[in-house]
């Protein structure tokens, strides 16, 4: 990869991060017509894999972007996209959370927060389904992935277990065929 | 000695005074970082679940109403929710060096763990256990979200708005993204003003009544 694709890289991300309203992961389908139609720097099955790595790892599903620049061009791609990403947004939210703290208690600020809460609401939802349904739609691991998402919601709702657990109970049950 | 300032450096901002009495703050920027840090590396399939258990339950740094509000907020910007999250937490209490810090201690050990995995990933991609592991992390991911938020529901209560017209506008927001796959910029720009404008008018008739 040339010093000017590396560029162009970066710059994509720059902007993927200004539209990256609700999480990274809803500019996913932008980076797959970029990465693998356009450029051809990934396959489909890369593509795929680098988010179900990122899914795997600890750490917030935005890595999935490192592990993309990582199989594009190694650890200066991983550099490029990571930074992309981050600096815009990071930039714009400091300066607006700031803007917006100063006038918290102000009817304009409170409306704001106050009348997206309940869309914040319906988006985790959301994430939870769109997680969920590839394995719900499937006959063959629909039984095994209903049963985890119970019993994961029951004991996130009813203990203090660490979640780390749960995770570790479903590549247990995935291990055992159970999903 | 020549100034009588009664405060050399006061804090940056303070935060809003909260319902709950047993709220704590975290006291330094190594206790943020370590905080973030840990936090991060247990947020398998996502951190948001964790950041909830871990700063409004555990440590008690939000109460429930300022993390679903700083979420909201931080949703809505662009960028990854979960670093606006960091960031605006970090920035609360220590200005921007507390920004940086919390942002590096949710993503220094967790980018090492993953590239690691990614050069692992490699070699044993074809293995059907790494599969299936693979597939139960990801069910158990899909219930951890699912779970956060059932016990952020709770919050609607609250609303301005009432609880009924919270919960109708957090169900057609998941109408229009999980069923429809509306754009999100769409729904939060349409459904989002709708909303916003039913909350400011709320807020001006409980105002107009409170002080009747």
């Amino acid at each position: 990869m040339t010093w000017g694709e590396l560029l162009g890289l970066f710059g994509h991300f720059l902007l993927l991060s200004l539209l990256a309203v609700g999480g990274a992961i809803t500019t996913a389908p932008d980076m797959h017509r970029y990465l693998v139609t356009d450029h051809h720097w990934l396959t489909d099955a890369q593509f795929t894999s680098s988010i179900a790595i990122a899914q795997a790892a600890p750490g917030p599903n935005l890595l999935f972007v490192a592990v993309l620049g990582w199989n594009v061009a190694g650890p200066l791609g991983a550099f490029a996209t990571t930074t992309g990403i981050l600096l815009p947004s990071t930039v714009l939210s400091l300066w607006a959370t700031r803007w917006g703290s100063q006038r918290r208690e102000t009817r304009g600020v409170r409306a704001f927060t106050n009348g997206l809460t309940p869309l914040t609401l319906g988006l985790l939802l959301a994430t939870g389904w769109v997680l969920a349904e590839p394995y719900v739609r499937d006959p063959h691991y629909r039984w095994g992935a209903l049963a985890l998402i119970a019993i994961t919601v029951l004991v996130m709702t009813r203990t203090k277990i660490s979640p780390m657990w749960l995770v570790a109970l479903g590549a247990l049950a995935g291990v055992a065929g159970l999903v | 000695m020549t100034t009588t300032s009664p405060e050399a450096a006061p804090p940056p901002e303070p935060p809003r005074p909260s319902s709950s009495p047993a709220l704590t703050a975290p006291a330094s920027l190594r206790e943020l970082f370590f905080a973030f840090n840990r936090l991060s590396l247990q947020g398998f399939g996502g951190v948001l679940p964790v950041a909830q258990r871990e700063l409004v339950e555990r440590l008690r740094w939000l109460d429930k109403q300022q993390f679903v509000e700083m979420l909201a907020v931080s949703q809505v910007l662009p960028g990854p929710n979960v670093v606006n999250l960091a960031l605006m937490f970090g920035d609360r209490w220590f200005g921007v060096r507390g920004a940086m810090v919390a942002l590096a201690g949710m993503m220094a050990a967790p980018l090492v763990i993953v590239l690691v995995l990614t050069v692992l990933y490699g070699q044993y991609a074809q293995h059907p256990l790494v599969g299936g592991a693979l597939r139960g992390m990801g069910a158990v991911a899909a219930g951890l979200v699912i779970s956060t938020a059932l016990k952020l529901l709770t919050t609607v209560r609250r609303n301005p708005m009432g609880r009924w017209l919270a919960l109708l506008f957090a169900a057609l927001t998941f109408t229009l993204t999980a069923l429809l796959h509306w754009p999100l910029v769409w729904v939060v720009l349409g459904l989002g003003s709708i909303a916003m404008t039913v909350a400011w008018v709320r807020l001006g008739r409980n105002t107009d009544s409170s002080s009747t």
